[in-house]
């Protein structure tokens, strides 16, 4: 048995692989999670309800359709994807890149709403305060909302790493399951599962991926808690 | 100098008020629902009012004429939230210095030191605000709105949420902040008490108007208002100083206007300035100068005015040598005694009457003399 914990240089490229695409997928889209978590959650515009539902729909649309959707926006010749790649040398489609995109998107509304929740529980009128001592808006966001919802937005970067991390039906269909490119723990145990005597393999890597996903969950309640503490003063 | 001017409508309610202040402690007073925190926000820049005008030493800050609008954090006014408002992951010294990353420049360490003083915090500096309690909680809270170099405070009932222990424990720090800091307040609340010990000027407000603007001592002592001012706790203000203290009887002897009162001991040094609140209903009438009567306190006056009698009590206003004071007696005793505005009467007031909560309007006051002026 302790041999079979040595894993081929085939599963580590796997796993490091996962790793990357999951931390840029969540990196990646922070910022832009907090923005639009906010926009949600304070902005009076035209068009709410629309960004909402484009916002939300990776998380009720088959994975499959995101990923082709990806494919059409950002493959070579799509509409964005040709202007990346002309103008600003950046290919996405079948690129660990591409996974990373496909893992944030898909991953996008569970950020945006565990920071929004928080947004939405920020009391305003400390807000206000701060405006009365002298703070602009942006001071006000950084000393004061940003220290409030940290929670939540620590949170949300742990739901868009795991599902990220899990991510497999936009990936594949997105970047395909390129060994050393774009296969990552998910596209390897399938890609094991069916070729024969791979199950060993994939019930190494699956085991990894438990592994991975429960020291997320735990880090992330360590975080938040530390960080409940400190927003609520205690 | 201060010149509010508001206008604005809330569904059916409409706040319409105006009033000047030139220093000190400005009291907004009237019941909840009456305007007071839309007034001070309007100050402050929270509320963007529909029509009016803020001014602060020649400062416009808005203008709707002119469509001026200064937002709150240009306006450097320090803003006490009834319910204190610090910021819960920030230590009491960040809160306490928040401000001053904005604030203009100068003072430095020294005046930091002299808030942490005035407001006796320096033990919580490291302390969270959750492990505050309420009244510390508003220390701070008046700290960080000080720090800030306000050009005007503004306080909103900042001890409504207090019990009576805590805000024993705050109000001398308003004094003192009154006093000493140099800085004029605008100063909200719906408690008589708080507002006859802490005031130079006072603004009735009643459903969203300007009842009344004057010096304490003569709007309290306006039995018209006594509807807004609280029948129950309605009474005069008397400026008075400390003349002396008979220790083997635990009395003390304070000279006013009016006359001399005696009242229970109280730890102040002979001279030292104290405001007097005697409640209407505490005050009896006699016509002749009573004898064999156990109340100490017997002031001479002329009867002023005679308030409306529709019930079976009636409130009258007196003056003494000067001083209003008022009382408050059942209609028999008006008509029994044939009183009528000009005659001649003595007022009496049982030492005793000065417990702690009718005494709660005392304190040292260094601008009394300036309200007894304005009002003579």
């Amino acid at each position: 048995m302790t041999a079979s914990l040595d894993f081929s240089p085939e599963e580590i490229t796997a796993i490091r692989l996962s790793l990357r695409v999951a931390v840029w997928a969540m990196l990646g889209s922070l910022p832009a999670g907090i923005a639009v978590a906010l926009l949600l959650a304070r902005g009076r515009f035209w068009g709410k309800s629309l960004l909402n539902a484009v916002v939300h729909l990776p998380l009720v649309m088959p994975p499959v359709v995101t990923g082709y959707l990806l494919l059409l926006l950002f493959g070579r010749r799509g509409l964005l994807g040709h202007f990346l790649a002309e103008y600003l040398g950046i290919v996405l489609a079948f690129r660990w890149t591409g996974a990373a995109l496909a893992g944030a998107v898909m991953g996008f509304p569970l950020m945006v709403r565990s920071i929004r929740l928080s947004i939405d529980a920020v009391d305003r009128r400390l807000e206000d305060t701060a405006a009365t001592l002298g703070a602009n808006a942006c001071w006000v966001f950084a000393t004061i909302t940003l220290p409030l919802i940290l929670p939540g937005v620590l949170a949300g970067m742990i739901l868009s790493f795991a599902r990220a991390l899990g991510e497999f039906g936009a990936t594949i269909t997105f970047v395909s399951n390129i060994p050393g490119e774009t296969q990552t723990l998910p596209t390897a145990i399938y890609t094991f599962l069916q070729v024969p005597g791979g199950d060993f393999a994939a019930f190494r890597l699956t085991l990894v991926s438990i592994a991975i996903s429960l020291a997320a969950l735990f880090a992330s309640e360590v975080l938040v808690e530390r960080a409940t503490r400190r927003a609520l003063g205690l | 100098m201060l010149s509010v001017r508001v206008g604005h409508r809330f569904g059916s309610f409409v706040l319409d008020a105006a009033f000047d202040s030139a220093g000190g402690l400005t009291a907004l007073f009237g019941r909840s629902g009456a305007g007071k925190t839309s007034l001070i926000n309007a100050i402050a820049g929270l509320l963007r009012p529909e029509r009016g005008h803020i001014v602060i030493d020649g400062e416009v800050l808005s203008d709707t004429e002119r469509g001026i609008f200064v937002p709150p954090r240009r306006r450097h006014i320090g803003y006490v939230f009834q319910e204190g408002r610090l910021f819960p992951h920030l230590t009491v010294k960040q809160n306490l210095l928040y401000g001053r990353w904005f604030a203009p420049r100068g003072g430095g360490g020294a005046e930091i030191d002299r808030v942490i003083e005035l407001l006796g915090v320096g033990p919580l500096l490291a302390r969270r605000p959750a492990n505050l309690s309420g009244g510390e909680k508003q220390r701070v809270a008046i700290g960080r709105a000080l720090l800030a170099r306000p050009r005007l405070l503004v306080m909103d009932e900042p001890l409504a949420s207090l019990d009576e222990a805590r805000k024993t424990e705050i109000l001398p720090y308003i004094e003192r902040l009154r006093d000493t800091a140099g800085v004029p307040i605008v100063y909200v609340s719906h408690q008589v008490a708080e507002v006859a010990r802490l005031a130079t000027t006072l603004v009735v407000l009643d459903e969203g108007r300007v009842a009344a603007v004057g010096p304490p001592a003569r709007i309290m002592g306006r039995i018209d208002l006594f509807p807004l001012t609280g029948r129950a706790e309605a009474g005069a203000i008397l400026a008075t100083r400390v003349t002396g203290h008979d220790a083997a009887f635990g009395l003390t002897t304070l000279h006013a206007a009016a006359g001399d009162l005696l009242v229970p001991h109280l730890d102040l040094p002979v001279g030292a300035a104290l405001r007097v609140r005697i409640r209407a209903r505490d005050v009896m009438i006699a016509l002749m100068p009573p004898v064999g009567l156990s109340a100490l306190n017997v002031l001479p006056g002329t009867v002023t005015e005679i308030g409306r009698a529709d019930g079976p009590i009636v409130e009258m206003q007196l003056d003494c040598a000067g001083e209003a004071l008022v009382a408050r007696l059942t209609r028999r005793s008006v008509e029994g005694l044939g009183l009528r505005p000009g005659r001649a009467v003595y007022a009496v007031i049982k030492s005793i009457a000065f417990d702690n909560h009718a005494f709660a309007g005392t304190a040292p006051v260094a601008s009394d003399a300036d309200a007894e002026t304005r009002q003579g």
